[in-house]
């Protein structure tokens, strides 16, 4: 699970974590006191309106028809006001959003850490991540800091470090002073980024998260070392463990088709083709959308109904297939092997008549248990469904329905 | 042969007496696995389905004789139940519950280094030898003994083209759903290897998905030892990046993860990949 910039600086803080300083705001008054209370309490004359949103690249990225960044200073309350007011509402577009982009509700007043000082500020890049290939975690940072970190990879990939953590004993102090050492620290700086890191590894492990981006940590002029922005993602599987952080969850931010088959207990990703599908198995269900792709289609989405194909979860898989204006067919593909093939038959026929007015060709494929059975059930219901057993009728039948539909049009 | 379980596998399963254990425990049994009991802990000295229920596994093994495992306790307590399996001794555990915490499975990796046992998933359908030992979730009336090899991530892909394989008089030696989450006991390419050393293997299906890098590692080892020929599909060709699709280790993280690039790695390495699904059982008649 996803969650923003000021609530994964808020889990960083509670951790030890030295932050950028700030306060969320609502509306632009709040911005404006929100700014004064910057001033106050961190001594920072100017601030940083940061849109908050599910995405990252806010700095380039503009609000939809103007030329208003994601990220911008303002140089006293009155500015944070203005600036916040034409956020708030406004459709963010970045290079993370896609062209959809992603509306903005809230923003981060946040201390202006740029500040003049003995030294030169500097940039650093530090996430913490699952590293598959070890089954270990591992941090993975670099001086090049405030950069894409893809980029960095490809152009300088000697300048990208990586430190495993053995899960026996966990991040040691030799590993914290290492990090600090590459990234060329020295004094105060050094002692700072030993703690950074080392509370920064403790809060990613205590909070069951699966991936940490700090871009950029900040050594600022006056050598302390503060996480600038932050990205987390928590380990859905564990959020049992989380209630207070289940509570974060911000359901604007997701799609509401998805968050409507959530109810459902239905794995759902909307996606943009003409082809909608329903399939029981997350595996089956992805080798569904390459066969509807193979068959000159576009999967309108990813819909895995689980175990329990029945008809309440047909019919609510096929209202939310239906919502969207795009698709074409829906392509139903159930391997009955525990649920029998001529339960989820009667259920696809229950859900139909139930729904009624039905406009698109349905293509039935029930394989498995049962499935002559199933077909039967289909064939005799009078209902406009094509009915499969074979995986390769029925992507031939969804190619059949398309190049009716493009004909008939 | 067969890998890692047949006809004399002592199997037992913890969360024997809950709905789910109960309820695939009585198919395991219908199919004619060994199953020699179970555990739940405060249950034990009680029998459930005819057979003895221990309060740990140590007795288990030490009374039935298992070694073999399947865990169908919830999310929340399965790490410790693989790991109290693995300290008793068991050879294969075999782990069904979906939802592990990432992190839990990160200590369970490394409590089972320099153990004897083969952890299989979790999040899982299990693994069968057909008409021997059924020890998972699967319809086994799909299944027929014969020589193809089964490995694959996902459980009703599997089914699929277990039915395809079967329908075309083609048999099973095992068949291995080694699951979908990012951090899984058993590898692709541990399974992989196993089946190139089952004499009773003749040719290998691999059935893997988009995120990771187990295909590529599989295909790598594939090209440099392996003897048997090999069918590959990789479900996810249309997967957007950076979108979970239902399984937890099923996103694309960059470019080296997408099913094109995979399915590139294993036709260079020799693996007879087919586009879509549809068609694994039928590749695999041709090239056998």
């Amino acid at each position: 699970m996803n969650i923003h910039e000021y609530q994964a600086k808020e889990i960083l803080k509670s951790y030890g974590v030295a932050i950028q300083g700030g306060f969320v705001a609502e509306t632009p008054e709040q911005a404006m006191e929100a700014a004064r209370k910057v001033k106050d309490e961190f001594n920072s004359d100017w601030c940083v309106i940061k849109a908050q949103i599910h995405a990252g690249g806010r700095g380039k990225g503009k609000i939809a028809g103007t030329e208003h960044r994601g990220v911008q200073i303002a140089k006293s309350p009155e500015q944070a006001a203005e600036i916040t007011k034409n956020l708030l509402g406004g459709t963010l577009i970045t290079i993370q959003t896609g062209a959809a982009g992603k509306v903005v509700n809230k923003v981060l007043v946040a201390q202006d850490v740029f500040y003049p000082g003995p030294s030169e500020p500097k940039e650093y890049y530090m996430s913490v991540l699952l590293d598959r290939q070890t089954k270990r975690n591992v941090i993975i940072y670099t001086t090049e800091g405030g950069m894409d970190i893809e980029e960095v990879a490809e152009q300088h990939p000697e300048k990208i470090h990586k430190e495993w953590i053995d899960p026996a004993v966990g991040f040691q102090a030799f590993q914290a002073r290492k990090i600090a050492f590459k990234l060329g620290l020295e004094g105060k700086a050094f002692k700072e980024m030993v703690s950074f890191v080392s509370a920064l590894y403790k809060a990613y492990e205590e909070t069951d998260s699966a991936m940490f981006e700090i871009n950029p940590v900040l050594k600022t002029s006056d050598d302390r070392i503060i996480a600038v922005d932050a990205k987390v993602n928590l380990d859905d599987n564990a959020l049992y463990r989380h209630p207070a952080y289940a509570a974060l969850r911000d359901i604007a931010e997701e799609d509401p088709t998805e968050v409507e088959a959530g109810k459902y207990n239905l794995n759902f990703v909307k996606l943009d083709g003409n082809v909608g599908c329903m399939v029981n198995g997350a595996g089956l269900a992805m080798a569904t959308m390459d066969i509807i792709k193979l068959s000159g289609g576009e999967p309108a989405n990813f819909l895995d109904v689980g175990g329990t194909a029945n008809a309440e979860t047909v019919e609510a898989g096929f209202r939310i297939i239906m919502s969207d204006p795009n698709v074409k067919a829906i392509l139903i593909n159930i391997f009955g092997g525990i649920v029998r093939c001529d339960r989820v038959a009667n259920g696809v026929v229950e859900a139909y008549k139930k729904i009624g007015d039905v406009k698109i060709p349905i293509i039935v494929r029930l394989q498995g248990t049962n499935a002559e059975e199933a077909k039967r059930i289909i064939d005799e219901s009078g209902l406009k469904v094509f009915s499969a057993i074979v995986l390769k009728e029925a992507a031939d039948l969804v190619k059949k329905v398309l190049t009716e539909n493009t004909s008939a049009a | 042969m067969s890998i890692l379980v047949n006809k004399h596998s002592r199997v037992i399963v913890q969360g024997f007496t809950g709905n789910e254990g109960t309820f695939h425990a009585t198919q395991m049994i219908e199919y004619g696995t060994q199953l020699v009991g179970g555990v739940t802990p405060g249950k034990g000295g009680s029998t459930h389905l005819d057979r003895p229920v221990f309060n740990t596994v140590e007795q288990a093994v030490k009374d039935a004789g298992a070694d073999v495992s399947i865990i169908f306790v919830p999310p929340a307590f399965a790490a410790d139940a693989i790991m109290e399996s693995a300290d008793a001794g068991i050879k294969v555990i075999v782990a069904i519950t979906e939802g592990i915490p990432t992190r839990d499975m990160v200590k369970v990796k490394r409590y089972l280094e320099g153990k004897k046992s083969t952890l299989i998933g979790p999040n899982c359908p299990g693994i069968i030898t057909p008409e021997e030992a059924k020890i998972g979730i699967m319809p086994g009336f799909i299944f027929k003994k014969g020589n193809i090899g089964v490995v694959s991530k996902s459980g009703t892909l599997t089914y699929e083209a277990v039915d395809q394989l079967t329908k075309l008089g083609l048999g099973q030696s095992t068949a291995i759903g080694i699951g979908g989450d990012p951090i899984i006991g058993t590898t692709t390419k541990e399974a992989v290897e196993l089946f190139m050393n089952d004499p009773e293997t003749a040719g290998i299906v691999m059935i893997g998905e988009i995120g990771g890098g187990m295909e590529a590692e599989a295909a790598r080892w594939i090209q440099a030892n392996g003897t048997k020929p090999v069918v590959g599909f990789i479900a996810g060709q249309t997967a957007p990046p950076g979108r979970r699709m239902g399984h937890a280790g099923a996103i694309v993280g960059g470019k080296d993860d997408t099913a094109a690039a995979k399915m590139a790695i294993m036709a260079e390495c020799g693996i007879h990949v087919v586009a879509s699904p549809a068609e694994i059982g039928q590749r695999m008649k041709e090239v056998l």
